[in-house]
């Protein structure tokens, strides 16, 4: 496969994760270092701009060196409230990579693709590196690629059910029209998932709930990094193609030759 | 849109009763766990007698569904009580106006300095809470008071007298984004015994503030009922109904249900229907069951054994350090409290628990930036 790259950002792992819902901000940073992850999102309602990023529960285990910390707007409804928190978040803590969540419905979480592209505009303009989480709508995603956003991240399946590809066929299209870097997110539950996502074409997957609420959050996240490239490794060795049938080993047209 | 309170006349207690105590119940039960998402009827099996005895395998189910919707986290909040003024009779309150307490509205330099202690053991959530009485404590009280907290705190909410939209809406831009206002009990009558007089009698005008909070832009609303005034079940019940009735109308706003637990106040009547420990947990799972998306809180109002042996089960908000006397965290206020606190851990003790525990204490879940130019 390519190289990963973002922005002109290279990432050797095809993994991100997200840090919610962790038992703990040491467990979190056990999990994102076994796997090899280099981008991780953290949500801005959760971190304190005020306070120094050391004294911060999440961002002070991790390891800025090695891993690129990406807020995300999670929480915001509309795209007014996205973009404001973006700004702060820039402004308080210099974060010019956003994760875009527009989230009106606080519990399926499905992202609002009116007011997703409405803050993507926006952001865009202002200069961010703008990483919209969508609903797998290929239109859409080809509308946020027009205006500028760096990736799209469509979903698999609604956030936190760990349910798998659910929407498979539309991420094709979108893995298929795509010319920026495709990144599934949301409702990956299993290292397959992550495997299946990759073959299907995405460019990197995030996981976060079924790695978090793993009996061993940090064996599930090394096995969701084997999966991914083990994914890579797969089509970097070009498989055979699919085919509906068996292919005859004594072909009926055989006596022709 | 059915309003709710026309959905409670759908379900008369009697209604509601027959379900609980029906013959089919241990199947109704299995029925009901088996289910993806439960139905009012699954909800009332599960409340059910017959499923005190399947308390396990709904517990490990609730557990499980907390973990995968909320992750190994659990968010604390303190409840800054700024008057203790009323101009109602609750019977089973301490605060009745009958009673001859000590009467006490901080001003708004001192329910400042108040809040101020609690930012500095590491709040950033904070519930106003007073009694109902709008001379003593004003809607401009609030919105100045929200105004100068906004500094402190990543999140304001507000547990007051019920207010028309325009007053909720006067709160919202001034910064509070969150609204707790118990029913107390569903079934008029008893409510009517209990409110015997005071603008509280008007059962409607309470039970549809919540929803007016809503259309105002109340992002998050909390709701319950006075555990030990009625039948737990049955009121669960309604608590339930309203809960995922609100979830479904008011689909941008995030629900939440707590389970306030009537201790005999001084001057108040002894709770007509106590509810134990077990009852308790049955209530809790259940809500968890019917409502997996939604918040449940549990106060001080639990001891500190119990509170702990909930924390896996389904919990997802707690308060810690609390005092329930105007004046009680910067003033040393000896007044009346509302109610008398069960838990005293500090919000670091708690923090230190919760992690022993398994879980991720977590002060700040939101941002007033999410609402303010």
């Amino acid at each position: 496969m390519k190289a990963l790259i973002i922005a002109g950002r290279t990432f050797a792992s095809r993994l991100f994760i997200g840090t919610g819902k962790f038992a703990s901000g040491a467990q979190m940073a056990k999990a994102v270092e076994s796997c090899g992850s280099q981008l991780v999102t953290v949500a801005l309602r959760r971190v304190d701009l005020a306070r120094p990023a050391e004294d911060d529960p999440v961002i002070a285990h991790l390891d800025p060196d090695k891993v690129m910390i990406v807020p995300n707007t999670s929480g915001a409804r509309n795209a007014d409230e996205a973009v404001r928190i973006a700004r702060l978040a820039r402004q308080a803590g210099g974060f010019d990579w956003i994760k875009l969540e527009v989230t009106p419905d606080p519990n399926y979480l499905l992202p609002d693709p009116v007011e997703t592209l409405r803050a993507a505009q926006l952001l865009v303009k202002e200069g961010f590196v703008v990483m919209p989480y969508i609903n797998a709508d290929p239109v859409l995603a080809r509308r946020l690629e027009e205006i500028g956003t760096a990736t799209v991240m469509p979903l698999a399946a609604p956030i936190g059910t760990n349910r798998g590809l659910e929407t498979r066929e539309m991420i094709r299209i979108i893995v298929e029209q795509a010319q920026v870097p495709v990144v599934v997110d949301a409702g990956l539950g299993l290292p397959s998932h992550a495997a299946a996502a990759i073959e299907l074409g995405a460019d990197a997957v995030l996981a976060n709930t079924a790695i978090a609420t793993a009996g061993d959050p940090v064996a599930m996240a090394q096995a969701f990094a084997m999966a991914v490239q083990a994914a890579e490794l797969g089509l970097d060795a070009d498989p055979g193609g699919e085919r509906k049938l068996a292919s005859a080993s004594s072909p009926l047209t055989g006596f022709l030759r | 849109m059915t309003e709710f309170f026309d959905m409670l006349r759908e379900w008369p207690p009697e209604r509601v009763r027959d379900l609980l105590e029906g013959s089919d119940c241990e199947q109704a039960v299995e029925r009901a766990l088996a289910r993806p998402v439960p139905e009012a009827h699954d909800f009332a099996a599960l409340l059910s007698p017959a499923a005190a005895l399947r308390l396990e395998p709904m517990a490990r189910r609730a557990a499980a569904l907390t973990r995968q919707r909320f992750g190994h986290v659990l968010q604390f909040y303190a409840p800054l009580y700024v008057s203790n003024h009323c101009v109602n009779s609750c019977r089973y309150c301490g605060f009745n106006r009958r009673n001859r307490v000590q009467r006490r509205c901080l001003t708004i330099d001192e329910a400042v300095a108040e809040a101020t202690v609690l930012a500095e053991q590491g709040f950033r959530h904070i519930l106003l809470v007073s009694g109902e009485d709008r001379k003593a404590v004003p809607v401009d009280y609030f919105t100045e008071l929200t105004v100068r907290l906004r500094q402190l705190f990543a999140s304001i909410a507000i547990e007051i007298y019920p207010l028309a939209e325009a007053g909720y809406r006067r709160l919202v831009e001034a910064g509070v984004d969150s609204l707790t206002l118990y029913q107390e009990t569903y079934l008029p009558d008893l409510y009517s015994r209990m409110h015997p007089d005071g603008p509280k009698r008007d059962f409607r005008f309470r039970l549809e503030s919540v929803e007016r909070a809503a259309r105002a832009g109340v992002a998050f609303l909390g709701i319950g009922a006075l555990l030990g005034l009625a039948d737990w079940r049955v009121d669960g019940f309604y608590v339930g109904l309203h809960a995922r009735w609100l979830l479904r109308n008011y689909w941008r706003q995030q629900v939440s249900v707590s389970f306030p637990r009537l201790r005999q106040a001084s001057g108040a009547l002894i709770p007509p229907c106590p509810v134990d420990d077990r009852a308790f947990v049955q209530l809790m799972i259940a809500q968890r069951l019917f409502l997996p998306d939604a918040g449940l809180v549990l106060s001080t109002r639990e001891d500190a054994e119990l509170r702990d042996r909930l924390i896996p089960l389904a919990v997802t908000r707690l308060s810690a350090g609390s005092k329930t006397t105007p004046g009680g965290y910067a003033n040393k206020a000896d007044g009346e409290p509302q109610f008398e606190v069960q838990d005293h851990r500090s919000l670091a003790a708690m923090h230190e628990r919760v992690r022993q525990l398994g879980f991720d204490p977590v002060d700040k879940d939101w941002d007033c930036a999410y609402h303010s130019p």
